[in-house]
């Protein structure tokens, strides 16, 4: 290649451009910005305290530290799954204070005095709840790998119709909620299930929410 | 993501004063801002948790409306009862948007203060006007199917990504904050957000130390109220655009548009459009647009269906 | 074992366990977050520190300087590889590019680095502080520009690029009827939900990998290639994985990384692909376009058929086998096919779930849509009219068995095809425009040597053990029901260990081979297994049976646990095949059936309902093939409705990388699914009498919604996915 067809670029700044016209774009790391030194990344922590799965825990954390990973690297508690780390499949979902939340997106600090119920807390192999073993008789999973998620989910999902709480597709905002098929596949939407056994948990869901 | 130091916030006065140490941000319910700071497109140096402050209540205001908290989420704004019955364009513009998890986390004041979901914004190793200023615009001339038609400049064409603060618009919101030296202030959501310009980076009216406390709503005005998101994906994803609209017996009322700018845009001129029919509306409301091979076909989207709103809510 | 004359009666045909719907065995742990996928083993000596991988930012080019002193000096950093540091690397043999770039950069998000620290968010962090310079050069990126310098690939997987029987010209000139239309489809993502992920910890010179691989022998084989260490010294773990749907086939950089960086840390390492580098980092389903052309006769027979389909890969890749399916399907004394294959310089293009045909039936099966609406013929009737027993390249070869017109006839029955209205935009439902569509399926049922051990262990249970994979399948439960059927044990005890390559070596899971494949081998093992125990107990090998934890001959019987008295008892066989699947054209088939809404505003598209009649020999355990089914017909409604990796032509990458960008499909839009199997088994397939259903779910399915939509507006587009922008330039306006 000779030199003129190029542009070199780095992370911070432009090398050297030697050809202003060259149909070749520069590319760098645009979101960085200043040089930093190695003694700004000093790694930061703190301590929090929260139950998970009625289990009181007292952590000390790297700020940066999310639910997620708290529960999965800090408490051995790998149920919780990591699918994106952005709130985009909702495989890390558990249940905090009662409501359904993506791990992810949420700093383990943030949880002091929280509640945690991840799907550990819900059953054992020896022991399941009923939603789990609904999960396996109506084989509404494949890989496994969503499935604790969309478990914790599914039963946050019942709970929220059971307190009223309107869904995209309730008809009538101001009259009592139903499990309907459409309202569990729209309430589940934020759990993403790629091998695609929507259909069987869909029934899943309707059969532990009828008894 | 870079280190950075945390803070608890135990009162609003704790927050404001937390932000004034250097680099802070907020942070509430996180689920933007910490998504952008692991790709480190945010980069606080010290975070200011105001998750737990007392902003979660909504209450009735003396002239009939409500004052939202701005911590109530998503999830609690979109069950209140006042809301579902008075306000049904929030509670259904709520619950278009995100999933349930994401919307038991995140927060009123956050909902409004969401970056673009431009893809061009999110990958650090591209040219971003709004992520690094004067860096250009990739969507411009790469992917922008789901990128801005109004209000966009030549340096950027991101799209606000929310629902709620369309339904907001069209509700005539306004946002109260609070400052690090304790002054408060009213911001008419319509003076709220910025036009990109040749400053694409500056989004809001907003200063750095300003916290939004609470949105207030007027008082109810009545009328059919829709809102109508279109996506290709039946759920969990951003609108290519979407309609708020109360429309009164008569035919007049209000629209605001969202996924076609930089914020939830509404036109006056296009309101009053409202009784001679949805591409008169359009007319106005989307006048001059600044389209892309990608993104043309919002125009069209636009008129039909809002044609389809209007006549949902003839009846 | 040797499989080459057609099976006869066996104890598989007992049918007490295979073939009766089964709850997965491996179900419990999975719903109770119990199965420990790659990234969460923690059996592992010594340790782990977290590994955190740097993806290009170019596409095409080379690096020009590398600094990682301010990285490899932040807090926690234990190591920082790049191809300086890394030592001299080979490419595995299953892999177009290089795993780790340098100093070349062959596409966007190639692995440039990783960084190994005590914690993930150090290495995240220190990634950051990675100085790479960049010499950018000029790639191809848009396969519509490139088309016409497209090559022939030669072979691809044993199928030659180009096809010919008759005179397609001559043939297709004189038809009354044509058809000539060009159809294109996008780059598609498998995006499975758990990340390529590995743990590496070496041991002197020994390395183990748990990592979630679909091939655990080609993995332990490139793995050793790469780092050039001996394949002896590669000891490969893969129990649970999280999806592959074929891109989990192939070493990625996660595994490679983790053992560079645990080498050069000294400790193990764990690595997930960050999910944002996935896409552009890892292996995608390659576009194609795909010109058609059908002529027939008046009364509705094909007399001409010619299928092309050019795409696009990296120098060394291969194309996007979408002729496959075309050479077999329909009747026609005039045929061609033809692949071609053009340079381009995005990530590399490989195997996703059915390739070749899954993207290849999108086209063509809209294509004999068309056909029948020009012959105003109904489009169940048209494929019916022009049904085939013998393989229409090679009349002598007949199909092993062939069951498309019953899945159609009966599929339309079941789903209530005579409401369908030909003509279209006539059905409205509120603000809807409704329409049904349908489409044939036809997709290979390969089979591959594989191996198993089983042992009869001291307290009567079997266990078996292979590297076989399950990766959604169902492999556990079908291997039990196996074993279970073959010992005269109910399930309960049979234990199945899988994914280990110090097991023997299996089929894998790939190309829907594996259900069929592994349990053969298993049942090979299991028939040594039941020589040996007659043996032992003084039973004639020949005709003893196995029922009730008993051998039994005659008057007399003895329980298994007899023959195990003292040790266990081991066996140990693999199934090979001889060229019973050159004789017969081994296949399997399905008839889709599906009704979608229009809005008739938005052109917004929501399926409504869905039907497959599938035919595919024995099913194994009716259960989780019916799983496996509606799997592939989400994903195949993804691929009409949503998927596509956005290419910047310009800047060269798939730009909308990651979950929110790329949609897939979510529950909301997948309503119930029907899926019914006919009654069969095949003898030519293996003496297991299964084929596979595991890509047959996703073949034809993406057509059939096309036509639905097509019959519900009359807009016909012939460029996937199918997005409203597309629908309403064309949709008359909503009345």
């Amino acid at each position: 290649m000779k030199l003129s067809n190029f542009l070199m670029m780095s992370r911070r700044n432009f090398l050297f451009a030697t050809a202003a016209s060259s149909a070749f774009i520069a590319i760098s790391k645009f979101a960085k910005a200043t040089t930093s030194t190695p003694d700004t990344h000093k790694t930061n922590t703190n301590t929090v305290k929260m139950t998970v799965n009625g289990k009181p825990q007292e952590l000390t954390l790297d700020t940066r530290t999310t639910l997620l990973d708290a529960l999965r690297e800090h408490m051995d508690l790998t149920g919780t799954k990591k699918g994106c780390d952005h709130g985009q499949c909702g495989a890390c979902t558990v249940i905090v204070n009662g409501r359904r939340i993506n791990s992810c997106l949420s700093l383990a600090l943030q949880h002091d005095g929280d509640e945690v119920t991840t799907i550990e807390g819900l059953g054992n192999p020896d022991n399941m709840h009923p939603m789990q073993a609904a999960f396996v008789k109506h084989d509404g999973y494949q890989c496994g790998y969503c499935t604790p998620g969309q478990i914790c989910s599914a039963v946050a999902t019942l709970d929220e119709i059971k307190q009223g709480i309107p869904s995209h597709v309730t008809e009538d905002l101001t009259a009592e909620q139903k499990v309907t098929n459409m309202e569990i596949r729209e309430r589940m939407s934020g759990n993403i299930c790629r091998c695609g056994a929507y259909s069987n948990m869909a029934e899943a869901i309707s059969e532990v929410a009828g008894g | 993501m870079k280190p950075f130091t945390y803070q608890r916030a135990e009162t609003t006065q704790d927050a404001v004063r937390g932000i004034k140490t250097p680099g802070a941000k907020f942070i509430a319910g996180s689920t933007n801002l910490l998504d952008l700071m692991k790709l480190q497109i945010e980069q606080p140096a010290h975070l200011v948790d105001i998750s737990k402050l007392p902003l979660n209540k909504i209450e009735d205001t003396e002239e009939g409306g409500l004052r939202i908290g701005g911590l109530v989420t998503n999830t609690d704004l979109a069950a209140n009862e006042r809301i579902r019955k008075e306000y049904a364009v929030l509670s259904r513009a709520l619950l278009a948007g995100a999933s349930g998890q994401l919307r038991n986390k995140a927060s009123t004041g956050g909902n409004f203060l969401q970056r673009t979901r431009c893809p061009y914004f999110y990958d650090t190793n591209q040219p971003c006007n709004k992520r690094k200023p004067g860096t250009g615009c990739s969507a411009i001339d790469g992917y922008s199917r789901s990128l801005g038609i109004v209000g966009v400049s030549n340096d950027c064409i991101a799209t606000h990504p929310s629902d709620m603060a369309v339904a907001m618009r069209v509700l005539d919101a306004v946002i109260e904050t609070t400052d690090s030296e304790g002054n408060t202030r009213s911001i008419p959501l319509e003076k709220f957000y910025v036009l990109p310009g040749s400053k694409p980076n500056v989004e809001t009216v907003l200063k750095k130390d300003e916290l939004i406390t609470a949105v207030i709503l007027p008082k109810p005005v009545g009328g059919t109220h829709i809102y109508r998101k279109v996506r290709d994906r039946a759920s969990y994803a951003f609108a290519l655009i979407s309609v708020a609209a109360i429309i009164f017996e008569d035919g007049t009322g209000r629209v605001a548009m969202g996924g076609v700018a930089s914020q939830p845009w509404r036109v006056k001129a296009a309101d009053n459009q409202l009784p001679n029919g949805a591409k008169a509306v359009i007319a106005k409301l989307l006048e001059n647009p600044k389209t892309t091979e990608d993104n043309k076909f919002k125009v069209t989207l636009a008129e039909r269906v809002l044609d389809g709103v209007i006549k949902e809510a003839r009846g | 074992m040797k499989f080459d004359t057609p099976a006869t009666e066996n104890p598989i045909d007992q049918q007490k366990v295979i073939g009766k719907s089964t709850d997965r065995i491996d179900g419990p742990l999975k719903t109770t977050g119990t199965a420990p996928y790659a990234y969460e083993h923690k059996d592992i000596p010594g340790n782990v520190a977290y590994g955190y991988i740097i993806g290009s930012a170019i596409p095409r080019g080379r690096i020009g300087g590398i600094d990682t002193l301010a990285a490899k000096t932040a807090p926690g950093v234990r190591a920082v590889v790049t191809y300086q540091n890394a030592g001299e690397l080979d490419k595995g043999d299953f892999n177009t590019a290089k795993l780790l770039a340098g100093p070349d950069i062959q596409h966007y998000h190639q692995a440039v680095a990783v960084v190994v620290a005590d914690t993930f968010e150090q290495a995240r962090s220190a990634a950051e502080l990675v100085d790479v310079k960049y010499i950018k050069d000029q790639g191809n990126y848009d396969l519509s520009k490139v088309k016409d310098s497209a090559v022939s690939p030669g072979k691809t997987n044993g199928q030659p690029a180009d096809t010919s029987r008759g005179n397609f010209d001559e043939a297709f000139a004189s038809a009354p009827v044509t058809l000539d239309e060009t159809y294109t489809t996008p780059d598609q993502s498998h995006s499975m939900m758990e990340p390529h992920a590995s743990i590496a910890a070496w041991d002197g010179d020994k390395l183990s990998l748990w990592t979630s691989n679909q091939m655990v022998e080609w993995g332990r084989g490139d793995v050793a290639k790469t780092l050039k260490i001996s394949k002896d010294n590669v000891r490969l773990m893969s129990p649970y994985i999280g999806g592959g749907f074929g891109g989990k086939l192939f070493v990625r950089a996660d595994a490679i990384m983790a053992a560079l960086g645990a080498k050069a840390a000294g400790r193990p390492v764990k690595i997930a692909l960050q999910r944002p580098l996935i896409m552009n980092n890892t292996t995608h389903r390659p576009a194609t376009i795909q010109r058609i052309r059908i002529g027939a006769d008046e009364s509705g027979k094909i007399t001409a058929i010619g299928h092309e389909s050019w795409s696009g890969d990296l120098e060394g890749g291969g194309p996007e086998t979408a002729v496959n399916q075309t050479r077999l399907l329909y009747a026609g004394e005039n045929r061609m096919t033809s692949m071609r294959l053009a340079e381009l310089h995005l990530p590399e293009g490989n195997a996703m779930r059915a390739p070749g045909e899954a993207p290849g039936l999108m086209a063509l099966e809209i294509a004999i849509d068309e056909m029948a609406e020009k012959l105003n013929m109904d489009p169940v009737e048209f494929r019916v009219v022009n049904d085939t027993q013998v393989d229409p390249e090679n009349p002598e070869r007949p199909f092993s068995q062939r069951q498309l017109v019953k899945c159609l006839r009966d599929g339309a029955e079941k789903f209530g095809w005579n409401k369908r209205n030909a003509e279209p935009a006539q059905m409205r439902d509120g603000d809807w425009l409704v329409g049904m569509g349908v489409a044939a399926a036809i997709r290979g049922a390969p089979v591959q040597k594989s191996a198993a051990r089983v042992r009869l262990e001291t307290d009567g249970s079997v266990t078996v053990e292979t590297d076989m994979t399950d990766i959604g399948t169902g492999s556990y439960t079908i291997i039990a029901q196996t074993a279970a059927e073959m010992m005269g044990l109910p399930l309960n005890m049979i234990k199945v260990k899988l994914g280990d390559s110090s097991f023997p070596v299996s089929s894998g899971s790939g190309g829907q081979w594996g259900a069929n494949s592994s349990t053969a081998g298993v049942y090979a093992a299991c028939v040594k297994l039941r020589e040996k125990i007659a043996d032992k107990l003084g039973y004639d090998k020949g005709t003893a049976e196995f029922s009730g934890g008993q051998i039994k001959a005659d008057d007399k019987s003895a329980p298994l646990i007899q023959a195990v008295s003292d040790k266990p008892l081991e066996a140990e066989d693999a199934m090979e095949y001889g060229d019973l699947d050159k004789k017969y054209a081994l296949q399997t088939f399905g008839g889709h059936f599906v009704e979608v809404g229009v809005n008739a505003y938005s052109g917004e598209i929501r399926i409504r309902r869905m039907l497959a009649m599938c035919a595919a020999g024995r099913i194994l355990n009716p259960k989780s093939a019916r799983s496996q089914v509606i799997g592939g017909m989400t994903m195949a409604a993804g691929a009409a409705l949503m998927e596509h990796l956005a290419v910047d032509k310009k800047r060269g990458f798939f730009v909308n990388h990651d979950l929110a960008g790329y949609e897939v499909p979510v529950h909301a839009d997948i309503p119930h699914q029907d899926v019914i199997f006919l009654d069969e088994a095949d003898d030519k397939s293996s003496p297991m009498k299964a084929k596979g259903v595991g890509e047959l779910g996703i073949c034809g399915v993406s057509a059939a919604i096309a036509n639905a939509i097509y019959n519900a507006t009359g807009v016909r587009i012939r460029d996937y996915p199918i997005t409203l922008d597309k629908l309403i330039q064309d949709m008359p306006v909503a009345i």
